[in-house]
């Protein structure tokens, strides 16, 4: 698979200067929640040898010199936690390859940031007052909500996500009216809930107030803490405003040898799918090994922010210069 | 048989879906934090004019269809098929009244349209956004009355009807926008 891409040529930036001074204000408030509550700001790799194994994401690679543009800081800022550096925060720009769209660019900021003892539930506080206070002078918020992924679904989509087979998931994306070019054996599991969860279940939430969505199914807990219960469920959460995802958390998975066994599963993944195989990343694995600190950490599409901010309709309205004139 | 990636759907490309020749209008790029990327297209079916939501998994490849639009004139119409020349090739086709549809109000001898060709064969016909057409018929025309309020039906030399203003006379031309079969103006001579 390859990025097509869309040239403009007009030289004029993408975003209007009304916009780029929203964006500055947000990138220093940003800074301000975090010094006043004593996190550090830390820088880490932009390239780097070893490259995510998501099946889902896709990195840049630099040309015949073994190295990958990140696609997120997370193992190194995870090295950074291993070695007792405290609560860290990040804003980086990040790459991904063939996304790009209203809501997408390929080059993209993310804040991210770590908090060392914490679980997600306390991390989720933090998120929601860093965004209060970043969007309070351009919007109103009634309180926020918090669903399970379980109740969001049987209530927006009538369909249970720990239990649902394939069959019934098709069947209830049919009765949803969303009409597939693919049969029930087209897209995993998952592929079908997040059909449903993006075309169903995303645009009611965040509407008018922050809802996070959090307790994941263990096939979608990505780098977090599955929690053992009836069902099992991964710590992990997400936040919605006026149907946009915002933010993506966990509790950490710090344990070296289910990191690894994700890994491979990843990379097993991968292989089916006829994904380019990278190297895994020792350094990070080491690193759990000699004893990461339990944490919650979370990222956030800063770029999004600076849209809900601005009431942009495209994420090229608060980028300088988009993909397209890039 | 050309193919295209859903990374390349932009409006206005070609495709085949369900057996039917279709036009992207739009595509947007759909992906939950992580997980299944996704592509949500609106597509207009070109044999019919209706207007479909698909979703298709992100660099999934779908069929090109071979469509291509062509000017031609209009010459005569027969009791089964409406025939068009090309000018250059002064080949002729004869298009059948599923394709001529929408635009058999609109269609004067010898003037230009734009035919859509699916495997060189027409399926639809548009005429140009805006077309001056003499008045057939129409009640007598108000004398000073430039208001533009009120109107009257008025039926064109091709047997579209449009509602003009009160001071409009049988055989005046009138410039008519074909979109919204709404008068804009008499012609200017």
């Amino acid at each position: 698979m390859f990025l097509v891409p869309r040239i403009d040529a007009d030289w004029h930036p993408s975003a209007s200067l009304e916009n780029l001074k929203i964006r500055a204000r947000i990138l220093s408030e940003i800074r301000a929640f975090f010094a006043a509550r004593e996190v550090l700001e830390v820088e880490t790799p932009v390239l780097s040898r070893a490259a995510l194994s998501d099946p889902s994401i896709e990195s840049f690679s630099t040309h015949g010199r073994g190295y990958h543009l990140h696609t997120s800081p997370e193992f190194p800022m995870k090295r950074l936690l291993a070695s007792g550096c405290g609560a860290i925060y990040q804003i980086c720009k990040v790459f991904r390859q063939e996304e790009s769209g209203r809501r997408h660019n390929p080059e993209f900021t993310l804040l991210e940031w770590y908090r060392p003892g914490w679980n997600h539930q306390q991390l989720m506080v933090e998120v929601e007052s860093l965004l209060l206070t970043l969007l309070a002078p351009y919007r109103e918020f009634s309180s926020s909500e918090t669903l399970t992924y379980q109740h969001a679904f049987l209530h927006y989509a009538g369909v249970d996500p720990f239990v649902a087979t394939v069959d019934e998931l098709k069947l209830c994306s049919d009765r949803l009216g969303i009409s597939t070019s693919w049969d029930a054996g087209g897209v995993t599991r998952d592929g079908w809930l997040d059909l449903i969860l993006s075309h169903a279940i995303e645009p009611h939430l965040g509407r008018g107030r922050l809802t996070f969505l959090c307790d994941y199914p263990p096939s979608q807990a990505a780098l977090a803490i599955v929690r053992p219960g009836n069902p099992d469920v991964a710590e992990r959460f997400e936040l919605y405003l006026d149907g946009v995802e915002l933010v993506n958390g966990f509790h950490e998975l710090v344990d070296a040898l289910e990191q690894r066994q994700r890994f491979e599963e990843d990379i097993s993944q991968r292989r089916e799918l006829g994904l380019t195989q990278n190297p895994l990343d020792e350094a990070f694995l080491s690193a759990l090994s000699s004893g990461m600190p339990p944490s919650a950490g979370v990222a956030l599409g800063v770029d999004r922010l600076v849209m809900l901010a601005c009431g942009a309709d495209s994420i090229a309205e608060v980028i300088s210069f988009d993909f397209t004139k890039a | 048989m050309a193919t295209y990636s859903t990374n390349e759907f932009r409006g206005g490309l070609k495709i085949m879906l369900d057996g039917d020749p279709c036009s992207v209008i739009e595509n947007e790029f759909v992906k939950p934090g992580k997980g299944q990327a996704f592509s949500r297209v609106k597509i207009r079916n070109l044999k019919t004019g209706r207007v479909v939501e698909r979703t298709f998994k992100s660099g999934e490849s779908v069929e090109a269809a071979d469509v291509m639009e062509t000017d031609m004139q209009y010459l005569y119409a027969d009791s089964e098929f409406w025939y068009f020349m090309n000018q250059e090739t002064f080949e002729q086709i004869g298009v059948s009244e599923s394709a001529v549809a929408d635009a058999k109000p609109w269609l004067k001898e010898q003037d230009v349209y734009t035919l859509t060709l699916w495997n060189d064969a027409p399926i639809s016909v548009t005429p140009p956004n805006f077309v001056e057409l003499t008045v057939a018929e129409t009640d007598p025309g108000v004398r000073g009355d430039t208001s533009g309020g009120g109107g009257k039906p008025a039926t064109l030399e091709t047997g579209a009807v449009v509602r003009v203003p009160l001071f409009i006379n049988i055989g005046d031309v009138l410039k008519v926008d074909t979109r919204s079969s709404e008068y804009v103006s008499r012609a200017k001579d």
